[in-house]
């Protein structure tokens, strides 16, 4: 709860900072916000409140993912000032919508109760359509922001009614309620109401999250909003999706099985093969990069099907390796996009000679999202497929297996220009910080492959 | 200890040869450090013959909660890969400074990584570490191969690292499902993956995992598209690397892991699956026989000569798989020793065509002696290493399948003819434009060759002390088939 009172506090303050054009002060202000709530949210572990009658559940999944949120998001700020340097206005509503949507992310992770899921989705897109824009010159990223207006708005109501129909037939929006009703109901079957409703709760999170066949917004948008970004959108915002839709399985259904884990390994298959197999036609490191968003909200969806397993840990560990890697990736598109224009395949070649730090960084953080040992995408890989295997979904984990197979074809793209391709002078024009903040990204990615137990053992 | 210290140094100083910025200096730190690792593993050796063969293990527990531990050891057929191992690379190292080598000190330090990767694989006794660490081997042979490699080397590599890393995904799934057919709590403990209890269907789905991964890494016919290819376009190091030591992960995983965990699957297959390797022996023999190439030779005749290994790995009775441990040992040397000598002849002529040679004996006498020695060893005479472990792996097969054996023992009369009158166009005959001006091998040129002879007579004459090992070996595999 302090959390949030203090993200939102800071929002405010950003605010201000901007009306009294204090431009210096925004961002060691935001960060040293961050810190703060972070340190708020991790002394909410091991409490286990609940707070206005279930609308919040503080508990240590919601910790930690929150945690690993707010997390990201520090990460994402460290480059927002070499990223908006020759930006001359404050630029303090940008930041602040950012932490605001930071707050909807954070509240995604505590609910109770699905008003408050509602609540927090909201104020995460609301945030989202605004950011998607903030590039209010470039007509890609007013299209980015049309598109995804229009489309989630639309999905919003799928996922309202989907709600009121659960409302409807269960009497409740408690999650507790739900999974009592889910229970006593389970034997002689879910009326026709209950499963029209959780089927339309899953189009609409699966929205949000990315996954296949609703997924076509997302390279779109992706490519034409600004870098850093998409940068948030597909480390924060994926995280707090698909912990909220892990949040409302693993307690609506907890100890049940049903129909609806089919449908989301289907939809999990599904996610995997389209976004893998498309990932490998696309032209750029950032539709590449949306594509890679795609296929690895598919692996996510491995933790949820196999929820009775207790997956929580290992899809913590998965979004802190993904966030990791998907951030450093971004970062060197940040600076390669700012060199050369574009992000083509080809804009990458030779890189490795005038920029060591930069092509080794990009080839750790492609390595570990093709899941190769010892880094940490191979480790949440390990831990969810074998989370999955375990509960009997093997033909799904062979799926899995062979989508991680075929992203070797797209992840080695970058890598093959930047290492084996001549070169072509390109010189990027990264700071030394800059320099420092990407090596500790690559530190933490082989630090977390080489000893997992950081992480991994924490909920 | 050593065990552990076998891998950690070379991972430390591969990271540390990242940030050496003198060219000189990186390759002679890593010659240095290769020695040193050679030295350790002598030690190694020396320990496990006075402690009575100790396992010289090593056990941490990684990750508790998932059964996972780092768990190191030695029994007869890690020491002899680790030796093998320790023994290959500095001369890998050496044989490298003839030729001038771009960014040189991350050469080397994928080299070097390399080691570290090899060593685990062979000493891990953790299904997972050995998973982690078969992957990690492969990064740096990629990156060996596609940076310092030839023609179409992009291409090339991608698809050899695409069908590897396809093997080692299905062989990662094996391995997680074995793991959840231990008893509670779960673990990747070698011993409890041995006493699975799958039933036959569930075996013949893991032993097909193990054996498209494996078969890809040897690589058996029909998975071995991608390898010569790899190891034409691959720099002479990296072809090395390959041929020498990485081929020989695929057939150790056969024997340490694949067969001790579904050997009722070839048993109740009735050497279907030796059908493969055998084909594999002929097949590759006869296009041997039609290269030009020289690189593309060797990677032919290594196809061949490593299918009679596999054939003798799965014949599962020790004679065979005796056989099979000596002869991966023999052919790591043999074929590093080829590879160095076509390496210092294309240096000399520029060409590797086999039709564009000839007459070389006559200019130089010194390689022509050397040359003769190492392909009598791959040809298997007597009193080489290549005889010691052929005639068991034949003396296995013949007791598994008469056939078997003749089929295999085909090899034998393809490789003389195939190796000899190689020999005989390249080095016999008259001297040519190409050859004319052909120099014979320095005195620095010759030592990591003469290291090679020394092993290839060693094994051949008196193999007492391979033979105690790879019996080690292959005794607690065996003591688990029945």
């Amino acid at each position: 709860m302090n959390s949030i009172i203090s993200l939102s506090v800071l929002g405010v303050l950003v605010l201000f900072l901007g009306i009294l054009k204090k431009k210096t002060w925004l961002l060691p202000l935001i960060l040293l916000g961050l810190v703060v709530s972070l340190v708020m949210t991790i002394l909410h572990w091991n409490m286990n409140r609940s707070l206005f009658h279930n609308m919040l559940i503080i508990d240590n999944p919601g910790v930690a993912f929150s945690a690993v949120m707010i997390f990201s998001t520090f990460l994402i700020f460290m480059f927002a000032a070499q990223y908006y340097r020759k930006v001359t206005r404050p630029l303090d509503d940008i930041y602040a919508v950012m932490i605001f949507a930071l707050v909807g992310a954070v509240l995604m992770s505590y609910f109770g109760n699905l008003i408050m899921l509602f609540i927090g989705i909201e104020t995460l897109s609301i945030a989202l359509y605004v950011l998607a824009g903030s590039h209010k010159e470039a007509i890609t990223s007013n299209e980015a922001t049309l598109k995804y207006f229009l489309l989630g708005s639309f999905l919003s109501g799928f996922l309202l009614f989907g709600i009121a129909l659960l409302y409807g037939s269960s009497g409740s929006f408690d999650l507790y309620t739900i999974h009592a009703y889910v229970a006593q109901h389970m034997h002689e079957g879910l009326p026709p109401m209950f499963k029209a409703g959780l089927f339309l709760l899953i189009i609409g999170l699966s929205f949000k999250i990315a996954i296949a066949p609703f997924h076509f917004w997302a390279p779109d948008v992706y490519e034409g909003t600004p870098t850093l970004l998409t940068a948030f959108m597909a480390t924060v915002v994926k995280t707090a999706s698909v912990f909220a839709m892990y949040r409302f399985f693993s307690i609506t259904f907890f100890g049940i099985h049903g129909v609806w884990e089919m449908t989301i390994a289907i939809l999990a298959g599904i996610t995997i093969v389209i976004g893998n197999v498309t990932g490998l036609y696309q032209p750029n490191l950032k539709r590449m990069l949306a594509y890679s968003s795609i296929s690895h909200s598919g692996y996510m969806m491995l933790a949820m099907v196999a929820f009775s397993g207790g997956t929580a840990n290992a899809l913590l560990f998965y979004s802190v390796s993904y966030s990791i890697a998907t951030i450093a990736a971004f970062a060197i598109l940040i600076l390669v996009r700012e060199a050369r224009g574009n992000d083509y395949f080809g804009s990458f070649n030779g890189l490795s000679r005038n920029n060591r730090i930069e092509a080794f960084t990009l080839a750790v953080a492609m390595l570990s999202l093709t899941g190769i040992p010892p880094l940490a995408g191979f480790i949440g890989k390990y831990f969810l497929f074998a989370a999955a295997i375990e509960q009997g979904w093997l033909w799904l984990v062979i799926i899995a297996i062979a989508g991680s197979a075929i992203s070797v074809g797209y992840y080695f793209k970058p890598i093959i220009a930047m290492y084996f391709r001549e070169d072509q002078g390109t010189i990027l024009r990264s700071s030394r910080t800059y320099k420092v903040h990407i090596m500790v990204l690559t530190i933490l990615i082989l630090l977390l492959g080489v000893l997992p137990f950081l992480v991994s053992g924490l909920i | 200890m050593l065990t552990l210290i076998l891998i950690v140094l070379p991972l430390l100083v591969s990271i540390s040869l990242f940030f050496v910025r003198n060219e000189r200096w990186a390759r002679n730190l890593a010659l240095a450090a290769a020695l040193v690792e050679f030295g350790i593993s002598i030690a190694a050796l020396v320990q496990y013959f006075l402690y009575c063969h100790c396992q010289l293990l090593f056990r941490f527990e990684w990750l508790s909660g998932y059964g996972i531990s780092l768990k190191f050891g030695m029994d007869g057929l890690s020491m002899l890969m680790t030796l093998l191992t320790t023994f290959l690379i500095p001369i890998i190292i050496y044989s490298s400074f003839t030729q001038k080598v771009a960014r040189s000190s991350t050469f080397y330090s994928l080299i070097i990584l390399m080691q570290a990767g090899l060593v685990g694989v062979f000493t891990a006794f953790d299904g997972m570490v050995f998973y982690i660490f078969w992957e990690l081997t492969l990064i740096p042979a990629y990156f060996i191969a596609a940076y310092w490699g030839g023609e179409n080397r992009i291409r090339i590599t991608l698809k050899f690292f695409a069908y590897t890393f396809t093997g080692s995904l299905l062989m990662l799934v094996a391995i997680i499902f074995l793991y959840f057919r231990t008893p509670l709590p779960h673990s990747f403990d070698h011993i409890w993956l041995y006493a699975n209890n799958l039933n036959p269907a569930e075996q013949v789905w893991v032993f097909l995992a193990f054996f498209i991964a494996f078969a890809i890494k040897v690589p058996v016919f029909p998975f071995h598209t991608w390898q010569p290819d790899t190891y034409v376009t691959a720099p002479y190091s990296g072809s090395m690397l390959l041929g020498g030591l990485m081929s020989k992960m695929g057939l150790f995983g056969m024997i340490r892991w694949m067969i001790p965990i579904t050997y009722s699957v070839l048993n109740r297959t009735d050497g279907l699956f030796i059908i493969f390797p055998l084909v594999g022996i002929v097949y590759a023999s006869l296009i041997a026989i039609r290269q030009d190439d020289l690189k593309r030779f060797v990677a032919y005749t290594s196809i061949a000569h490593l299918g009679l290994v596999a054939a003798g790995a799965m014949a599962l009775n020790s004679q065979a798989m005796q056989g099979a441990i000596i002869q991966m040992v023999s052919h790591g040397i043999n074929i590093v020793g080829l590879f160095i000598i076509i390496q210092y002849i294309e240096v000399r002529t520029k060409t590797t065509s086999i039709g564009e040679l000839g007459g070389i004996a006559l200019k130089a006498p010194r390689l022509a002696v050397i040359f003769m020695i190492i392909l009598l060893g791959s040809v298997a005479l007597p009193l080489t290493n290549g005889f010691v472990g052929e005639f068991l792996i034949l003396l296995g097969l013949f007791k598994y399948y008469w056939l078997y054996a003749a089929v295999a023992g085909l090899t034998i009369i393809f490789s003389a003819v195939y190796m000899l009158w190689m020999y005989q166009r390249v080095m016999l005959g008259n001297t040519n434009a190409v050859t004319e001006n052909f120099t014979d091998l320095s005195w620095k040129e010759m030592i990591p060759l003469i290291g090679i002879v020394i092993m290839v007579l060693w094994i051949g004459v008196a193999p007492g002390m391979f033979m105690k090992l790879a019996e080690n070996g292959v005794g607690q595999i065996i003591g688990v088939i029945r």
